[in-house]
């Protein structure tokens, strides 16, 4: 009996390794073609890589078997063992976040009762490999890129957890699963045909999760810790090859895993109206589609502005952190408690 | 303003501390960051060594010299209308408007004057190198605060300026179109008709970048009391152009210079701004772009008939004596110092480009602002790496 359990626990777990690490490749790949490659370029009236497969479809394929080919170069005063670790560290934290973002009734890989807090956590752990990277590529650039990025990830935890504290407190729990059950089954004055994402209450709090989301990938208009056109990249600059690729695959995987959890926090995850919530197998089925449909919209909000919007200065970020956001979102947790306890 | 010299004062002050290292809270060492000569933000390759305390800059010196090809001392070995092939090289964002200026020196010193229908044809082409090169800058300067996208608008639309350029000049960098005592060919057919819509589409797209750069918030906030030059100072400093005239000075060598070219043909209007910042220095270039739309129009509509060529020797030799002509380039007061031999060739020729002025204040306005603003007041400034270098 304890045999096959061991074999059934060791099982799941292979399986479950084996479909995180083909989702973020795979994630990778989609935004970064979609958006990246073909998104910004019809924006800027050009057609973006065409060659590569049916319209430009294989390039980052091609972008990634190059990418391996290169020469793996250190610089030369360079802390080789920290310098080598630091890719795998920002991935690390892109795999762990993957952990516990539902795509159907039971497909999750770990539905903690803490899911929330959890994922905030670790997503932390890439500030320790941007700054590993930044202080071991022994480069002024890099550490002035690593140093940007820890002070400005810092600045940014803030208001992404208060602006999750208001969708917490109106659905009673911080498993996402439990959340998307309770958007699930909410109901706005009294008809709950659609269920009650929370973007209708919570919009600050989307709002500002959007913002620091964006601040936590370092996009523009949060940018700074790469500035390609000011420090030319920041910590990645003196990364190559598949390091490169790694930072890369760690950047848009991540991108697609918060789009996931805003889309699971705000939109109402894996769940539309019609789907069975305890587990039937179209629920299994069809979540995971609803789910990347849900992040493809998110993303694209993300990557919009990623594209359009100058970045601000490192002191103007600070300023707009602490003096905007967290007065608004503590605000919108006042609110949302308020209106909870009255209603 | 006031508290902007304040800062840079007190910055001024944190640097020599920092430099003498008595700063006794925390020891501290400053930092020397070598930006450039390869860095996407000096468009070529400038050198700018940044003495760093943190992120705030101590001092910063400009190195340059690196694109050196030494134009000046070239001339010495080329006829006249050799030298033109030269100088297209100096902007070679706006080349025509860096022909105009030699060969007026060489006709004025020759006593040669060009006939109205070349004047007014030149002073057109000379207004679209000026959107040609302006157009590049308000894209670009949206690329180096970091939104990537007007740049791509920038190069779309520049498009059908140069494609304008070819189909008169036959070069869409570099024309070398200009003659001593007229322009080479006369216009081709249909051009007015087509110059006319492009500049429907150039007003297009300046407004399309007044919504999408100075309409946004982020924009303003980067740019906005960075890198202010009082008019005074940018007098002193030698500044000219558009440079010059976002500091509040209402001076433009089109309007104010003797020039045979037909500016002051037409009605037009010097554009100024009295803040001096480097949104003061987009804006009136934003503004520029536009008014030169309006300027080639209203040539166009007023464009005489006549020859194209003066009457000028087969062999064009120059006679003794010296001739100083300086005329409103793109990036501001451009003008050559012509001593003549009465050679077949120059016998010195000192250039005065306008970048070279321009970038010598970068001393005196990055003392004391952080290591973006580097990059947004270099990218305000506006300079082009030939411009300085020659």
């Amino acid at each position: 009996m304890i045999a096959v359990a061991l074999s059934d626990y060791w099982v799941q777990t292979a399986i479950k390794t084996g479909v995180v690490l083909a989702v973020i490749p795979t994630a990778a790949l989609i935004l970064g073609y979609v958006f990246l490659l073909k998104m910004m370029s019809h924006m800027q009236s050009r057609l973006g890589p065409m060659e590569a497969g049916p319209h430009g479809l294989l390039q980052l394929v091609a972008d990634g078997l190059k990418f391996i080919q290169k020469e793996d170069l250190f610089p030369d005063r360079a802390d080789r063992f920290v310098f080598a670790a630091a890719p795998l560290v920002v991935l690390c934290s892109t795999f762990l976040l993957y952990v516990v973002v539902p795509a159907g009734p039971t497909l999750i890989v770990e539905d903690l009762s803490t899911g929330v807090f959890y994922a905030l956590a670790v997503s932390s752990i890439s500030v320790l490999g941007v700054l590993m990277a930044g202080w071991a590529s022994a480069n002024k650039y890099s550490l002035m890129g690593g140093l940007r990025a820890a002070g400005q990830l810092i600045a940014y935890e803030l208001p992404m957890v208060l602006a999750v504290v208001g969708v917490v407190i109106q659905a009673g729990t911080l498993s996402l699963q439990g959340i998307v059950t309770s958007q699930a089954n909410g109901e706005i004055f009294g008809i709950g045909l659609i269920g009650n994402p929370f973007i209708l209450t919570q919009f600050v709090g989307f709002a500002i999760f959007l913002m620091a989301t964006q601040a936590e990938l370092t996009q523009p208009p949060f940018d700074m810790p790469v500035a390609e056109s000011e420090i030319v990249g920041g910590y990645q600059v003196e990364y190559t090859g598949f390091r490169f690729l790694i930072f890369f695959i760690g950047e848009f995987g991540t991108a697609f895993v918060f789009a996931g959890i805003a889309a699971t926090l705000f939109l109402g995850g894996w769940y539309v109206p019609g789907l069975d919530l305890d587990g039937g197998f179209l629920s299994n089925l069809i979540g995971p589609g609803v789910l990347f449909a849900k992040i493809m919209l998110v993303a694209f909000l993300i990557f919009w502005v990623r594209f359009t919007y100058p970045r601000l200065r490192e002191d103007q970020l600070q300023t707009f952190a602490w003096k905007y956001l967290i007065p608004i979102s503590l605000l919108n947790i006042l609110a949302t408690a308020v209106l909870k306890v009255v209603l | 303003m006031n508290t902007l010299t304040e800062r840079q004062k007190l910055a001024y002050i944190a640097g020599q501390a920092a430099e003498a290292r008595i700063n006794v809270e925390l020891e501290t060492e400053g930092m020397t960051l070598n930006i450039g000569p390869q860095h996407p933000a000096t468009h070529g390759t400038l050198r700018v060594v940044a003495k760093l305390d943190g992120e705030q800059v101590v001092s910063a010196n400009p190195v340059m010299g690196y694109m050196h090809r030494g134009y000046e001392k070239l001339t010495e070995v080329r006829t006249y209308p050799q030298v033109t092939t030269l100088v297209n090289r100096i902007d070679w964002l706006g080349s025509f408007a860096n022909e105009v200026p030699f060969i007026l020196a060489a006709e004025q010193l020759m006593e040669v004057e060009a006939p109205p229908r070349a004047q007014w044809i030149r002073t057109i082409l000379f207004e679209l190198s000026r959107i040609a090169n302006v157009a590049l800058f308000l894209g670009d300067m949206g690329v180096q605060l970091g939104a990537i996208t007007p740049v791509f608008y920038a190069f779309r639309d520049r498009e059908y300026v140069l494609n304008l350029i070819e189909s008169a000049t036959g070069g869409r960098f570099h024309p070398n179109f200009d003659r001593i005592g007229g322009i080479k060919d006369d216009l081709p057919k249909g051009w007015i008709e087509e110059t006319r819509g492009v500049m429907v589409k150039v007003r297009r797209f300046c407004d399309e970048l007044e919504e999408l750069i100075l309409g946004n918030p982020i924009f303003a906030a980067r740019t906005r009391g960075v890198g202010v030059i009082p008019g005074e100072t940018a007098l002193h400093y030698g500044l000219s152009g558009a440079n010059l005239r976002a500091s509040g000075v209402d001076w433009d060598l089109r309007r104010d210079g003797a020039s045979p070219l037909a500016w002051n043909q037409v009605d037009w209007k010097v554009w100024t701004h009295p803040d001096g910042d480097s949104f003061a220095r987009y804006w009136v270039r934003l503004q520029e772009t536009r008014e030169a739309s309006y300027i080639v129009e209203k040539l166009l509509d007023g464009l005489p008939s006549g020859p194209i060529m003066a009457k000028v020797p087969r062999i064009i030799k120059v006679p003794q004596g010296e001739a100083w002509v300086s005329t409103e380039n793109p990036l501001g007061e451009m003008g050559y110092y012509v001593v003549s031999k009465g050679d077949l060739g120059p016998f010195r020729v000192k250039i005065r480009s306008a970048s070279f002025n321009n970038i010598s204040i970068v001393p005196w306005v990055l003392k004391g602002v952080y290591v973006p603003d580097i990059i947004t007041i270099l990218a305000s400034l506006y300079f082009i790496l030939g411009d300085i270098d020659r």
